[in-house]
C-alpha cells in the first residue's frame, strides 16, 4: 500500500468517524428530548404542585383570600419577600403529632389499603392467569372485557354498590329467597363494604400488570417441569409465580398507593365509624377550612407513600446488578 | 354525513363560535346555586324580559362554594350560601355591598326573616335571602309506629333520648354530618344556651352523643332523602325541605312509604340560604338586576311552590300553593316561629373544638 492510498484511507475512516459523532450527536440530543418529556411531565404536574402545597403547609391560616399567610409575591421586592419566608413554620406539622386522630387515620388507611391489595391479588391472580393460558384469539376479547367497565363513570359504578349490598338490596333479596340467610345481613357502611368495593374498583389495576407478566411466560418452563415429575401445585410456586413477580408488585402498587388516599369508596359504602385519612383531610380542608393543616396531611401522606416505593425501587435495582 | 356536508357544518360551527365572540357585550349572568333548588322556567322568563342570559350552575355543599370562593376568581355573579357560611365569607372579604338603589323589589322582604339575617349579615349589606327552613325529624311514619306505637314525633326527646332512639336502631336512623346543626339542637335538649361556646358545654353535648351514637347507623348531609324515600331508614335529622322532598319522591313510588316532617317543640335551629354577589364578580350591573327580578313576589313564589321551601319574600305569600303555606312544617305558626333559634358562626378556635368533638362522636376516636 503506498503512502497516498494510506493518507486516503486514513482522511475517509476520520470523516467516517467525523460523521458518526454527529450522528451520534443527533441520536444523543433526540435521545434526551425523549427523557425530558416525562422529566418535564413530573416537574409541571408533581414538582411545582408538590411545592406549592409544601408552602401552605407551612404558613398560617387567615380569614381572606386565599385562606392562609403569608402569601408569597415580590409585591415588596425580594427583602418583601425575605421577611415573609420568615413567617413560614413547621407548627402544623408539630400539631399533627399532638393529637392521636391523624396517626390513627394514617394507620387505618394503610391497613385498610393492604387488605384490600391482598384481596384484590387474590381476586386479580386467578382472573390473569385465566385469560393468559386462554387461547390467542379469545385473549383481545378478555382484554377488552377487563377495561370495559371504566366507560362508565368510577362514582355510578360504587354506587351501584349501595344498591346491592343495602339490606333490602338485591343481595340480600337473593340470599334470603335462596334460603341461606333469614336475616339480612348488614354489609352496606362497614369495612366489609369498603373491601368490596376497593377490589371491585381497582380489579383492572392488577389484572393488567399481572396479565402482561404472565403472557410473556414461557409455558414450555412448566412443561419441563411436569416431565421431571414436579407437581402442578409446586411447579406454580417455583416456576409461575416468581416469574409473574413484577406483575405482581407493579399491581400491588398500583393497588395499595390510591387505596391508602381513597375518599369515595369510603365515603358512600364505609360507616361513619370509618376514619380514613382521606376523609381527615377532607374535614380540615371543607370543615375547619384550615388549608395549612391539611397541606401537611398531604404531604406527610405523600411521604408515607414514596419512602417505601424509592426503597423498594433501590432494592429492585439491586437485585439487578446482582443477576448481572 | 358526506364529506363536504361535514365540513360545512364544521365552518358554520367555527362561525358561530366566531359570532359568540363578536357578540361578546351580550349581557350574561353567571349563578351558582344549590341543585334542584329553582323552577327552570324562571330563569326563562329572566332572559325573555331582560335580555340578559344566565349561565346556572349548581353545587350541592356549602364546602365546595366556600372553597371556590376562597380560592378567589370563581367568576360568578351570584351565589347561593347558607347563611353561618356566609358570615365568615362577608369577614374574608369574599363579597360586595348590594347597590340598593338597584333592588327596589327589596320593599318585598319579609321583616321576620331579615330580622334574623341580620345576625350574619349584619344590615342585610351583602345578602338576601333566597329560601330558608328548618333543622328537624325526619319519618316514616308505619315504621315509627310499629317501633313506638305512635306516628307523630314532636320533641327532641325521640332522638336525643337513648331508650327511644334504641327502638329505633333496627329499622335505620341516619344523622346530618354537619356538627353546626346537630350539636345546637342538643344544647336546646340539654337545656344549654344553643349559642354556647364553652368547652365544658360541648364535652357535655359530646356525653349525650355517644350515648345515642350506637343506634345510628350513618352520618351523612345528603344518602337520608333516598334512605327515607325507599323506606330503608326510618328516621333522619335532617333540612326540611330534603325531608318534604323524600316524601314527594316515596308518594311518587307509591310503595307504601309514608313520610312526615316535625319541628319539634323544644325549639330548632334555623337556616337561611342567602343570594350574595361575589366581589370579583365580571358582571356586577347583571347581577343586580338578577336578584332584584328574584325579589318579584309572583317569581319567588314560583319557586317556593316548586321547592317546598319557605322564603323571605312577604309579599310573594299571596301567590304561593295553600297546601304550602298553610303546612305548618314549612311556614310555622308564630309560636313555632318564636321557638326557632338561630346560631352565630363560630371563630376557627371554637370551629376546630366543634370539628373535633364531631370527629369523635362520628367515628369514635
Amino acid at each position: 500500500m503506498s503512502n497516498a492510498a494510506v493518507t486516503a484511507a486514513t482522511t475517509s475512516s476520520a470523516a467516517d468517524a467525523g460523521k458518526s459523532a454527529l450522528a451520534r450527536l443527533g441520536e444523543a440530543f433526540v435521545g434526551r428530548l425523549v427523557i425530558i418529556i416525562p422529566y418535564l411531565w413530573l416537574v409541571f404536574f408533581f414538582l411545582i404542585p408538590f411545592v406549592i402545597v409544601f408552602k401552605i403547609s407551612l404558613s398560617q391560616t387567615a380569614i381572606a383570600i386565599p385562606p392562609y399567610t403569608p402569601v408569597l409575591g415580590f409585591g415588596d421586592g425580594l427583602s418583601g419577600l425575605l421577611d415573609q419566608l420568615k413567617q413560614l413554620s413547621i407548627d402544623n406539622y408539630t400539631w399533627l403529632t399532638q393529637d392521636a386522630l391523624y396517626v390513627n387515620a394514617y394507620v387505618t388507611s394503610v391497613i385498610v389499603a393492604a387488605i384490600s391489595t391482598v384481596l384484590t391479588l387474590l381476586v386479580g391472580y386467578p382472573i390473569a392467569y385465566g385469560m393468559a393460558r386462554a387461547p390467542a384469539t379469545l385473549r383481545p376479547t378478555l382484554l377488552m372485557l377487563v377495561i370495559l367497565p371504566f366507560w362508565t363513570s368510577f362514582l355510578i359504578r360504587v354506587y351501584a354498590w349501595i344498591g346491592i349490598l343495602k339490606p333490602e338490596g338485591l343481595l340480600n333479596q337473593l340470599l334470603l329467597a335462596s334460603g341461606v340467610i333469614n336475616q339480612p345481613l348488614i354489609i352496606l357502611n362497614t369495612y366489609t363494604a369498603i373491601f368490596i368495593g376497593i377490589v371491585y374498583s381497582y380489579l383492572p389495576f392488577m389484572v393488567l400488570p399481572l396479565y402482561s407478566a404472565l403472557e410473556k411466560m414461557d409455558y414450555s418452563l412448566i412443561e419441563a417441569a411436569k416431565d421431571l415429575g414436579c407437581p402442578p401445585t409446586s411447579a406454580f410456586w417455583k416456576i409461575t409465580f416468581p416469574l409473574s413477580l413484577p406483575g405482581v408488585i407493579a399491581g400491588c402498587l398500583l393497588v395499595f398507593i390510591p387505596a391508602v388516599g381513597e375518599f369515595v369508596i369510603p365515603d358512600l359504602l364505609g360507616g361513619s365509624q370509618t376514619l380514613m385519612i382521606g376523609k381527615t383531610l377532607w374535614n380540615e380542608f371543607f370543615a375547619n377550612r384550615d388549608w395549612p393543616v391539611s397541606s401537611a396531611v398531604a404531604v406527610i401522606l405523600l411521604l408515607l407513600l414514596i419512602v417505601p416505593i424509592m426503597l423498594f425501587q433501590r432494592a429492585q435495582a439491586r437485585a439487578q446488578e446482582q443477576d448481572k | 354525513m358526506t364529506r363536504k356536508a361535514f365540513w360545512l357544518s364544521a365552518t358554520s360551527a367555527f362561525l358561530t363560535l366566531f359570532t359568540l365572540g363578536a357578540h361578546a357585550q351580550d349581557r350574561v349572568v353567571n349563578v351558582y346555586n344549590w341543585s334542584d333548588y329553582i323552577d327552570s322556567s324562571i330563569i326563562d322568563e329572566f332572559t325573555k324580559e331582560t335580555g340578559i342570559k344566565v349561565t346556572y350552575d349548581t353545587f350541592d355543599s356549602n364546602e365546595l362554594l366556600e372553597t371556590k370562593l376562597l380560592a378567589g376568581g370563581s367568576g360568578y355573579d351570584v351565589v347561593v350560601p347558607t347563611a353561618n357560611f356566609l358570615a365568615r365569607q362577608i369577614q374574608a372579604g369574599v363579597f360586595q355591598k348590594l347597590d340598593k338603589s338597584k333592588l327596589p323589589n327589596i320593599s318585598n322582604m319579609w321583616d321576620i326573616i331579615a330580622e334574623r339575617t341580620v345576625k350574619y349579615d349584619p344590615g342585610n349589606e351583602y345578602s338576601i335571602n333566597y329560601m330558608w327552613g328548618t333543622v328537624g325529624l325526619g319519618y316514616n311514619t308505619k315504621k315509627v309506629q310499629e317501633a313506638l306505637g305512635t306516628d307523630t314525633i314532636d320533641s327532641w326527646d325521640v332522638f336525643f333520648n337513648p331508650e327511644k332512639l334504641a327502638k329505633l336502631k333496627d329499622c335505620g336512623v341516619y344523622v346530618l354530618d354537619s356538627p353546626s346543626d346537630i350539636l345546637p339542637n342538643a344544647f336546646k335538649y340539654l337545656g344549654i344556651d344553643p349559642e354556647t361556646t364553652s368547652l365544658d358545654d360541648f364535652a357535655k353535648a359530646e356525653e349525650l352523643m355517644l350515648k345515642i351514637r350506637p343506634y345510628i347507623r350513618k352520618f351523612h348531609s345528603s344518602e337520608y332523602i333516598n334512605g327515607l324515600a325507599n323506606g330503608d331508614i326510618c328516621l333522619a335529622v335532617g333540612w326540611s325541605g330534603d325531608v318534604f322532598q323524600a316524601r314527594d319522591r316515596a308518594t311518587e313510588a307509591n310503595q307504601g312509604v309514608e313520610i312526615s316532617y316535625s319541628v319539634p317543640k323544644e325549639g330548632a335551629e334555623m337556616w337561611f340560604d342567602q343570594m350574595a354577589i361575589p366581589a370579583d364578580a365580571p358582571h356586577v350591573a347583571e347581577a343586580h338586576e338578577f336578584l332584584n327580578y328574584m325579589m318579584k313576589p309572583e317569581v319567588i313564589a314560583k319557586s317556593s311552590n316548586y321547592v317546598f321551601y319557605a322564603n323571605g319574600n312577604k309579599a310573594s305569600q299571596q301567590f304561593i300553593d295553600k297546601e304550602i303555606l298553610e303546612d305548618p312544617a314549612i311556614y310555622p305558626d308564630e309560636a313555632t316561629l318564636a321557638k326557632l333559634f338561630t346560631i352565630a358562626p363560630y371563630d376557627s378556635k371554637t370551629q376546630r373544638v366543634v370539628t373535633r368533638t364531631w370527629t369523635k362522636i362520628v367515628t369514635g376516636q
